[in-house]
C-alpha cells in the first residue's frame, strides 16, 4: 500500500501543489494528469524518494519511505522522463546492465525474449545511438516485461510509442495490476488498460 | 526548570527581530574593545627590539588569522546542524559568515605581506602559516563560488554545507602536510607570533583586537543574515506585514 | 554489497572502453603539460631533474581534473544516475564504485606512463620507481576527493572550473606527500614516511569521500 499524506511541493518561489493525499492499494493504478508544469514529474519523484517534499510524507506499507530506504527501493521500479539507456551500448547490454543494477540478474535468453516482445528483435546487437526515439523508449520499457516488483512508477511511458507498442505496454501494465501490483503513471493521452482499477488524479 | 525554546529561534521569523535587537550591542562591544586594543597596541606597547615598529601589525594580523580559521569552524558547525536537522536558518548563517571569513583570510595575507617585506625582504614567503592561510582563503573562495553558481537556494545551502564539512575534515591534514613540507624544505623560519619578548601588554592588545574582530564578525553576519532572511521569505506573511509597517512608519515621519 | 560495487565498476569500465579517445585525451594532456615545463624553464638537465617530481605531480593533478566532470555528468544527463540512486543499495556504494572505476581509467594509466616522462626529465632509476609508486598510491585520493567535487557541481554552468576551485585545495596533501617522496629519494633520504602517509591519505579519501559524494549527488538530483 502506497500512501501520500499532505504533500506540498515548491519549485523556486512557486508552490506547485499542496495538500495531496492519496492511498493506493494492490491492483490499483493511479493515473496522474495535469497541464505542463503542473508538477506531475515532481510528484512522481517525491513518490520515489528522489526529491523531498516541502512538507508531508510518503509511506510504503505503513512506514516512511525515507526510513525504509533500500527496503523500499527494492520494491520499486521507476522509469523516468529520460530513457536511462546508454547510446554506446546495445539494447541487450542496456537491458542486462539496468536489471543487474537492481539486483534482478536475468540471463541473456530472458533478455532477448523481452526485447523481442517490444519489437526490437533484429536490433539487439546495434548500438542504441542508431535507434530512433521510439525504439530507445522501447529499450527502456523492455525492463517491464521481466519486472516482478510490486510498485511501478512510470513517467509518460506512452510517449513516442506507436500503436502496437502502446498496446503491448497497456497489456503489460494490465498484467501487473492483475498480479496485484501498484502502478502510478502520467500521460497526456487517454489510457486503456485492461483489468486495472484506474483512479484518476488531476493536478493544478 | 524552564527551557529555552531553541527551535523557536531557529525559525527565521523569530530570529529576525532577535537579531535586530542584538546587532547594536555587538557593534558597541566591537568599537570599545577595538579602540582599547589599538590604543594598547599602537600607543602603549613598547617597540620590539628586534623588529622595530613594524611588528605592530600583529595587532591586526593575528586577530585576522584567528578569525579566518574560527569562522570556518563556525560554518562547519552550522553545516553539521543544517544537514542533521534540516533547519533553514543554518544555511543562511553559513552564507552570511563566508564573506566575512574570506575578508579576514585576505586581511591576514595582506598584513602578513606588509610584515614580511621589512622582515624577510620579500612580500611573500612560503612560510607554513601564510601558506595555510592562503589555502584557507582558497577554501572560502571555493565555497562562495559554488554557492553562487547554484540558483536554487535550497540546493545551494545543502551543497555548501557538504563542501564545508568535507573541507573541514581535510583542514588538519592540509595544515599538517604544509607544516611538514615547510620544515623539510626551509628549516626554521622567523615566526610572526613567536616573538621572544612577548610582553603582557602586547598580549592584551592582541587579545582585545581579536575580541573586537570577533564582535564585528557577529554583528556583520547578523546584518547579512537579516538581509538573506528578508530576501528568501519575501513571500511569507510576516515579511509582508513587516514591510507594510515600515512603509507606513516612513509615511508618518514624512507627514510630520 | 561488494557485487554491487563490482557491477558499477564493470559498467563504467565497459562504457569507458567504448570511447578509447576519451581515455587517451588526459594522458596526452599529461605528456604535453610536462613537456611545456621544459620549454618554460630551459633545457638544463640539473634544473629539470630538480623540478621533475613537482612538475609530474602537478601534471597528474591537472589531467585528473580533466576527466572529473564526466564522472557523473553523462549518467546524470541520460537519467541513469536516477536509476542508480534508486537501486536497492546505499548511494555511497555506487559513488565508491564510480570513484574506483575513475581511478582505473585515469589514475592507473597516469601512473603507468609517468616513468616515461621521468626519463624525459632524466630522473635516476630509484627516483623513477618511487615516482611510479607515489602516483599509483596517491591517485585514488584524487578520484575519491574528486567525486565530491563532481557530485556538488553536477549539472551546473561552468562545472569544470568550479570543480577545480572546489577540489584543488583539498588535493594539496596528496601533492606534497607524493612529490615529497620522490624528492626525498633524490636527496638520498627514505621515501617511506611520505609513502605511508600518502597511502593513509588515499585510503581515508577513498573510504570516506564517496559518502560525502553520495550526499552531494542526492542534493544535486533533487
Amino acid at each position: 500500500m502506497l500512501e501520500a499524506i499532505q504533500i506540498e511541493c515548491q519549485r523556486g518561489d512557486q508552490r506547485l501543489f499542496h495538500g495531496i493525499d492519496l492511498c493506493l492499494k494492490g491492483g490499483e493504478l493511479l493515473f496522474l494528469q495535469g497541464k505542463n508544469g503542473a508538477g506531475k514529474t515532481s510528484l512522481l519523484r517525491i513518490l520515489c524518494g528522489l526529491a523531498m517534499p516541502v512538507s508531508g510524507e510518503i509511506r510504503w506499507q505503513g512506514e516512511n519511505i525515507h526510513r525504509l530506504r533500500e527496503r523500499f527501493r527494492g520494491e520499486l521500479c521507476y522509469l523516468g522522463h529520460q530513457n536511462a539507456i546508454k547510446d554506446d551500448l546495445t539494447p541487450l547490454e542496456n537491458l542486462m546492465i539496468s536489471t543487474r543494477l537492481h539486483d534482478e540478474a536475468i540471463d541473456e535468453d530472458a533478455a532477448l525474449v523481452a526485447l523481442e516482445q517490444v519489437g526490437l528483435a533484429g536490433r539487439v546487437e546495434l548500438a542504441c545511438r542508431y535507434l530512433s526515439q521510439g525504439q530507445k523508449r522501447r529499450v527502456a520499457l523492455s525492463r517491464l516485461a521481466l519486472e516482478k516488483r510490486p510498485l511501478w512508477i512510470l513517467d509518460e511511458p506512452f510517449v513516442a510509442l506507436d500503436a502496437q507498442a502502446n498496446q503491448w505496454l497497456s497489456n503489460v501494465i494490465g498484467a501487473h495490476s492483475e498480479r496485484g501490483g501498484l502502478t502510478v503513471l502520467t500521460s497526456h493521452q487517454a489510457i486503456a488498460i485492461p483489468a486495472a482499477e484506474i483512479r484518476p488524479l488531476v493536478l493544478g | 526548570m524552564q527551557m529555552i525554546n531553541w527551535y523557536k529561534f531557529a525559525a527565521p521569523a523569530a530570529f529576525y527581530p532577535l537579531a535586530g535587537r542584538m546587532i547594536p550591542w555587538f557593534w558597541c562591544l566591537a568599537a570599545l574593545s577595538g579602540i582599547a586594543g589599538l590604543w594598547l597596541g599602537l600607543c602603549v606597547a613598547p617597540i620590539d627590539f628586534q623588529q622595530g615598529e613594524g611588528y605592530r601589525i600583529i595587532f591586526v594580523h593575528v586577530g585576522a588569522s584567528w578569525m579566518a580559521m574560527f569562522i570556518y569552524l563556525v560554518m562547519a558547525f552550522w553545516a553539521a546542524i543544517g544537514l542533521a536537522f534540516n533547519t533553514r536558518l543554518s544555511g543562511m548563517m553559513i552564507r552570511a559568515l563566508a564573506p566575512t571569513g574570506a575578508c579576514f583570510a585576505f586581511l591576514s595575507l595582506w598584513t602578513g605581506a606588509f610584515w614580511g617585506k621589512p622582515m624577510w625582504g620579500a612580500w611573500w614567503v612560503w612560510d607554513a602559516r601564510l601558506t595555510s592561510t592562503l589555502i584557507l582563503f582558497f577554501l572560502y573562495i571555493a565555497f562562495i563560488s559554488l554557492t553562487h553558481a547554484i540558483d536554487d537556494t535550497r540546493r545551494a545551502d545543502k551543497a555548501g554545507a557538504v563542501l564545508v564539512l568535507a573541507s573541514v575534515i581535510n583542514i588538519p591534514i592540509i595544515y599538517f602536510s604544509v607544516n611538514w613540507w615547510n620544515s623539510l624544505h626551509q628549516g626554521a623560519s622567523v615566526s610572526l607570533t613567536k616573538s621572544p619578548s612577548m610582553a603582557a601588554i602586547m598580549l592584551w592588545g592582541m587579545l582585545l583586537c581579536a575580541f573586537a574582530m570577533w564582535m564585528y564578525s557577529i554583528a556583520i553576519a547578523l546584518i547579512r543574515v537579516r538581509g538573506i532572511i528578508l530576501e528568501r521569505e519575501r513571500n511569507a506573511e510576516w515579511v509582508r506585514a513587516l514591510l507594510a509597517k515600515e512603509a507606513s512608519g516612513k509615511e508618518d515621519k514624512a507627514q510630520c | 554489497m561488494f557485487s554491487f560495487i563490482a557491477r558499477i565498476i564493470a559498467r563504467d569500465l565497459s562504457l569507458a572502453l567504448r570511447r578509447p579517445a576519451d581515455l587517451a585525451a588526459p594522458l596526452c594532456f599529461f605528456l604535453i603539460v610536462a613537456s611545456l615545463f621544459a620549454f618554460g624553464v630551459g633545457p638544463e638537465p640539473e634544473l629539470l631533474r630538480r623540478l621533475a617530481p613537482g612538475i609530474l605531480w602537478v601534471g597528474a593533478l591537472l589531467s585528473t581534473l580533466l576527466s572529473l566532470p564526466r564522472m557523473f555528468a553523462d549518467d546524470f544527463a541520460d537519467g541513469t544516475l536516477e536509476q542508480i540512486a534508486l537501486a536497492p543499495y546505499p548511494l555511497g556504494l555506487a559513488a565508491l564504485g564510480k570513484a574506483i572505476a575513475h581511478w582505473m581509467i585515469s589514475g592507473l594509466p597516469l601512473a603507468l606512463i609517468s616513468p616515461i616522462l621521468a626519463l624525459q626529465f632524466d630522473l635516476p632509476m630509484d627516483a623513477l620507481v618511487i615516482l611510479f609508486f607515489s602516483i599509483l598510491i596517491g591517485t585514488p585520493a584524487l578520484s575519491g576527493i574528486g567525486s565530491i567535487g563532481a557530485g556538488l557541481t553536477l549539472g551546473l554552468r561552468g562545472a569544470a572550473v568550479l570543480i577545480s576551485l572546489v577540489v584543488l585545495p583539498l588535493y594539496i596533501p596528496a601533492l606534497i606527500l607524493g612529490a615529497g617522496a620522490v624528492d626525498a629519494v633524490a636527496h638520498g633520504l627514505s621515501p617511506r614516511p611520505h609513502l605511508f602517509l600518502l597511502a593513509a591519505f588515499s585510503t581515508g579519501s577513498i573510504v570516506f569521500a564517496p559518502w560525502a559524494a553520495a550526499a552531494a549527488l542526492k542534493i544535486s538530483l533533487e
